[in-house]
């Protein structure tokens, strides 16, 4: 016996010569996600009286090249809940994928009650916080809009990892930077998004969305937005953004004393 | 049935002289004493009836489900152990095809999985008459958590105007074997309630499916009728075609369109079919 564990129960140097402990060894590294690959940009989300409007745009980028631009990042699940996605792609299946067993097995031992986006987000937080403990983190984050358990709107984030909070409205990535402070203007608090009605929801968001598309560059004028209320879910998923303002751009010359 | 007493009934999978299994065909007696259970094909959707004894009024009523659920679109009457497999073999299917499984399919692994406690000495058959009633979705089905559209026409293997899918109605016996059906009932009232499927000529593919369940309901009261000293409790699910009131899924038929085919069944006992005109023009479909 040595102080080495990788030679216990192995044949003993000294009487049968070296042992080749090579192809022992696994020499592959662990398969982590280590950086996403293909990518969906900001989801943004606000709540209103009746319920929650959410949209994403499009686009899924390969780093800087805009690959696939029929990209579905709004799921619905359960006929109650839509959770939009932003990062990695390939998580988001994964996870859709999960969502789906979830509702199917959720409602063989079920009668009435189906998922609300309460029990989604939780499911979806407690996942996240899972796998990035292993350090394997899924590459997203996610927005989860519904009804919870009173039937009031719910809006709720989690992120890859695991943290998890809410508010009337909500943005990921760059939205968080560029439309919350737009949503934020509309919905103060929670009692003003108890008083907004769907009309003024959707413009905030539209706004939003068209000031993403200004500023940022992994983002796509085509989008889907999706209305969740008490009488079920409205989702578009072929909107395309309407009324922005390039004319001013022919009166900019140059960078500093060019006139012509 | 001479070889009976000779030793040959003793053991499943043991061929008698004759080539028969006898331990098959004494599950097959097992069936005969359950409750009546039918499915009917419609044009639009298929109905599944159970017959439910009430041994005792302190069982609830609407509780002790007979039909059950298995993914979204398939229902099944009934069998516990079976609907677990049925479950899980919906479940491995879209793990590996990431798409529902269609009934066809699942009745076949369910076929396999019977035929199989037919072969061994250590198992014995199943002691139930399946009956597995589903809607294989008429459009596009969707790769599950496909998020592209993929091309329109051409290479995506997507012809225009070509539907797939449709209802499907299969009945599996201890034996392993199944077949499709357009009508299929097992159980103590089978005689009665298949003499009464085949009045309705369903091969013709014209029945509705409101009309199916207020057939249905009419049949399982019949069946009864061999019965009579015993209460018992309807149960009917149902699903229907994607425009429908089910929206291609698996469901318990709503109350008020239960209550009515009732009403309706009681109504053709007590009458003995006398008039039919009343059948299904004032149910509402959506409840």
């Amino acid at each position: 016996m040595n102080h080495f564990p990788q030679a216990w129960g192995r044949p003993r140097d000294d009487v049968y010569g070296p042992y080749n402990s090579s192809f022992l060894q696994d020499c592959r590294p662990n398969q982590h996600t280590t950086s996403p690959i293909v990518t969906g940009t900001s989801v943004i989300a606000i709540k209103f009286k009746d319920g929650v409007v959410i949209a994403a745009d499009n686009l899924a980028s390969y780093g800087s090249l805009a690959r696939f631009t029929n990209v579905k990042r709004l799921r619905k699940f359960a006929d109650t809940s839509v959770v939009g996605f932003g990062g990695d792609i390939s998580d988001m299946q994964y996870l859709d994928r999960t969502l789906n067993n979830l509702e199917i097995e959720h409602a063989y031992d079920s009668l009435k009650h189906t998922l609300n986006a309460k029990n989604l987000h939780t499911f979806l937080a407690k996942a996240f916080y899972e796998r990035r403990s292993k350090l394997d983190p899924l590459w997203n984050h996610i927005l989860v809009a519904g009804l919870d358990n009173e039937d009031k709107p719910f809006l709720a984030s989690a992120d890859l990892y695991g943290t998890t909070f809410s508010s009337p409205s909500l943005a990921t990535g760059f939205g968080a930077h560029l439309a919350q402070p737009l949503l934020r203007k509309v919905v103060p608090d929670e009692e003003a998004a108890s008083k907004l009605s769907l009309e003024l929801a959707i413009e905030a968001v539209k706004e939003s969305l068209k000031v993403l598309y200004y500023r940022d560059a992994r983002s796509m004028d085509k989008y889907s937005i999706a209305v969740i209320t008490k009488d079920g879910i409205e989702l578009k998923e072929d909107e395309k953004l309407e009324n922005q303002r390039w004319a001013f751009a022919e009166q900019i010359r140059g960078y500093g004393t060019q006139v012509n | 049935m001479t070889s009976i007493g000779t030793g040959y009934d003793l053991t499943n999978s043991v061929f008698s002289p004759d080539g028969r299994n006898f331990q098959v065909e004494y599950a097959v007696k097992a069936v005969e004493n359950g409750g009546t259970s039918i499915g009917i094909k419609c044009k639009d959707g298929v109905v599944l009836a159970v017959e439910k004894i009430i041994t005792s009024k302190l069982l609830k009523p609407g509780a002790n489900n007979r039909i059950a659920t298995i993914d979204r679109h398939i229902g099944t009457a009934y069998g516990r152990h079976f609907e677990k497999r049925a479950r899980d073999e919906a479940a491995s299917w879209r793990k590996l095809y990431k798409s529902p499984i269609s009934t066809a399919d699942l009745a076949s692994r369910m076929g396999q999985y019977l035929q199989a406690y037919t072969l061994y000495s250590s198992v014995r058959p199943f002691g139930i008459t399946a009956i597995i009633a589903g809607w294989d979705s008429e459009s596009e089905v969707p790769v599950d958590s496909e998020v592209g559209g993929g091309p329109d026409t051409g290479s995506g293997g997507k012809v225009e105007g070509k539907t797939y899918g449709g209802p499907e109605l299969y009945m599996i016996e201890p034996s392993g074997s199944y077949w499709g059906y357009y009508g299929a009932a097992t159980g103590k009232g089978r005689q009665t309630a298949k003499a009464e499927l085949e009045k309705l000529d369903l091969s013709a593919g014209t029945l509705s499916l409101l009309d199916g369940v207020n057939e249905a309901a009419k049949i399982i009261y019949l069946a009864h009728a061999d019965n009579k000293d015993k209460d018992f409790e309807l149960e009917m699910t149902w699903i229907s075609n994607l425009n429908g009131p089910t929206k291609g899924r698996h469901e318990h038929v709503p109350k008020n369109i239960l209550e009515e085919a009732e009403r309706l069944a009681k109504g053709a006992l007590d009458g003995e079919d006398d008039d039919d005109d009343s059948k299904s023009e004032d149910v509402k479909m959506d409840g």
